[in-house]
């Protein structure tokens, strides 16, 4: 019974890491309607920034600061520069000028910073501490702390000020929006440079665990389940999709794993997803489509 | 307000064509808007009503022509320069942001009022606080006017469609427009319904002195409530004058009301 409960625990501390990735796409989705397949090279990215400052010996402090300003003047020129050229197009355009993007993030990050393998200290250790009687990794209770704090400060920004009732309002009506003033390439600044500080942290976090490499954009496909599973265009729903895929995952390997040969980690969260899309398209707390007819 | 200005109209639309690819939606419109008058757009569907509002709020940008408004004129008004100008709208389609409550909406509609960062707006200090509370302090005004308090926490789509739309006027009203565009207000609404929203358009006009533009196939309902009406047909104004007026011009009947031949 512990040896479950430890499991189960674990995998949703786990899957909190999921939900830091997943949680970057939700915001762009949310206010542009746009799967934004650049997050996973934002993340790398800045990551990769982080690390290379650290390494020139500038203090951790100043890496922080430089690189989440790096961030700001990417969300800024990715909306002067191709954004702003594609507004009123549909969805698709956006989706394919992201894919450019990313290729363009990867390469300036591997052009700047080298394609070498670094590994990423944030000085906390990733060794088992005991609550409880369940013994949980001590990093994965300070990503869930830092989640914890990024959701409060996200709801803070999204519900108490102009910007973010603008942005609630852009993602619900942004013909209704514009009629009250609100200016779409602002939002759009806004929402890229959250995105990518969001980035940045699971940047940190994912980097600090499995080193910051190239690999990183690939953390894009373990955000994929747990958007279908908690619906685009939702934070809680980001937040409960990686739950569950984290626990998920873990308690599958753990008790399903033995019997077809293991390995099951890596494709359980998809499997989940394509049962959940079967019943529930728009995700767990995704906005179903109107249409009228 | 000096004299002249005064008399001088609030709106002002002259020559304005609008085309989409090979369809022409406004040929050489114009028309002009008093200070304080209800103005009503009448006109059989396909007749260029929408388009025309939306050149006057900014949504769409017409070929030619121009838009003068309070003494200033633009040929290309963005939809943020017709907010400042003090040009607020309601749609044909309810357009309430559905996921946030009442007030929320209401607020929102206060978006170009905020004097503050977002910082101070996150921890509501400076002049944030201050900001925020005559925002709330407007919008409570507003709820009050159009009876709306009871239902200010409920998110916006748990109400009925009549209730609905009036949320949507009322987020319209609180930047305290100077113009207020109005889309088929009562599309979609009984009989009950209509009298009310026509008492709150009136009341609107009246005490809060903002002039009105709204498009209306209710014919009853506009020569009830306008003071002017322009009638719109294959994107030409063929008729412009008062409710009487239009309702004998027989450009008008044969245009709007259908031919004496058809209808005989």
């Amino acid at each position: 019974m512990g040896y479950l409960l430890e499991t189960l625990v674990g995998g949703l501390l786990a899957g909190i890491m999921y939900s830091m990735v997943a949680i970057g796409f939700v915001l762009i989705y949310k206010a542009s309607g746009v799967f934004n397949f650049a997050q996973g090279a934002m993340v790398l990215f800045s990551a990769l920034t982080f690390v290379s400052l650290i390494e020139r010996n500038v203090s951790f402090g100043c890496a922080l600061i430089i690189t989440a300003a790096v961030m700001v003047v990417v969300a800024v020129l990715a909306e002067r520069l191709v954004l702003r050229f594609l507004v009123n197009r549909p969805p698709v355009t956006l989706f394919m000028a992201t894919l450019g993007l990313s290729y363009v993030l990867e390469g300036t990050a591997q052009a700047l910073w080298g394609a070498d393998v670094h590994g990423l200290d944030l000085g906390i250790d990733d060794v088992p501490v005991s609550i409880l009687g369940l013994r949980l990794s001590r990093f994965d209770l300070f990503a869930s702390a830092t989640a914890a704090v990024l959701v409060v400060l996200l709801s803070l920004f999204a519900n108490r000020t102009r910007i973010g009732r603008s942005l609630r309002a852009v993602a619900d009506d942004p013909l209704a929006a514009l009629s009250l003033g609100v200016r779409l390439p602002k939002i759009w600044r806004w929402v890229w440079t959250l995105a990518g500080l969001v980035g940045f942290i699971a940047g940190l976090l994912w980097g600090s665990r499995s080193g910051v490499q190239f690999s990183l954009t690939l953390v894009v496909l373990k955000a994929m389940p747990v958007l279908i599973i908690g619906g685009f265009d939702s934070i809680e729903g980001a937040i409960v999709g990686g739950l569950i895929v984290g626990a998920s995952e873990k308690l599958a390997e753990v008790y399903v794993g033995p019997i077809v040969g293991g390995g099951i980690e890596n494709w359980f969260p998809y499997f989940l997803a394509v049962g959940l899309l079967l019943v529930r398209p728009a995700g767990l707390f995704g906005d179903r489509a109107v249409v009228r007819v | 307000m000096s004299g002249i200005a005064s008399r001088e109209p609030l709106l002002r639309l002259s020559d304005i064509s609008l085309s989409f690819k090979a369809i022409r939606a406004l040929a050489g419109v114009g028309f002009a808007v008093r200070r304080h008058e209800v103005c009503a757009i009448i006109g059989p569907n396909g007749a260029g009503k929408s388009s025309l509002l939306n050149i006057v709020s900014g949504v769409y940008r017409p070929q030619a022509g121009e838009v003068s408004f309070d003494g200033r004129t633009e040929r290309q008004l963005t939809p943020h320069q017709a907010a400042k100008w003090g040009i607020a709208r309601t749609f044909q389609n309810i357009a309430v942001f559905g996921g946030m409550s009442v007030l929320d909406n209401v607020i929102a509609g206060g978006n170009l009022a905020f004097g503050s960062t977002w910082i101070e707006q996150a921890f509501r200090i400076g002049r944030a606080a201050r900001a925020e509370r005559e925002a709330r302090e407007r919008a409570e005004r507003v709820l009050a006017f159009l009876r709306l308090q009871r239902c200010r926490h409920q998110p916006v789509s748990s109400l009925p469609y009549g209730l609905q739309k009036r949320v949507e006027l009322g987020r319209a009203l609180v930047a305290n427009p100077k113009l207020l565009l109005l889309d088929e207000p009562m599309a979609g609404m009984n009989a009950a319904e209509k009298r009310e929203m026509s008492e709150h358009i009136l009341d609107v006009n009246r005490d809060l002195g903002t002039t009105v533009l709204l498009i209306e196939h209710d014919i009853r309902v506009v020569m009830d409530i306008s003071d002017h009406v322009v009638v719109l047909d294959y994107g030409r104004v063929v008729g412009d004058g008062t409710p009487a007026d239009v309702q004998n011009s027989p450009d008008v009947i044969r245009a709007y009301l259908g031919t004496k031949r058809a209808a005989a």
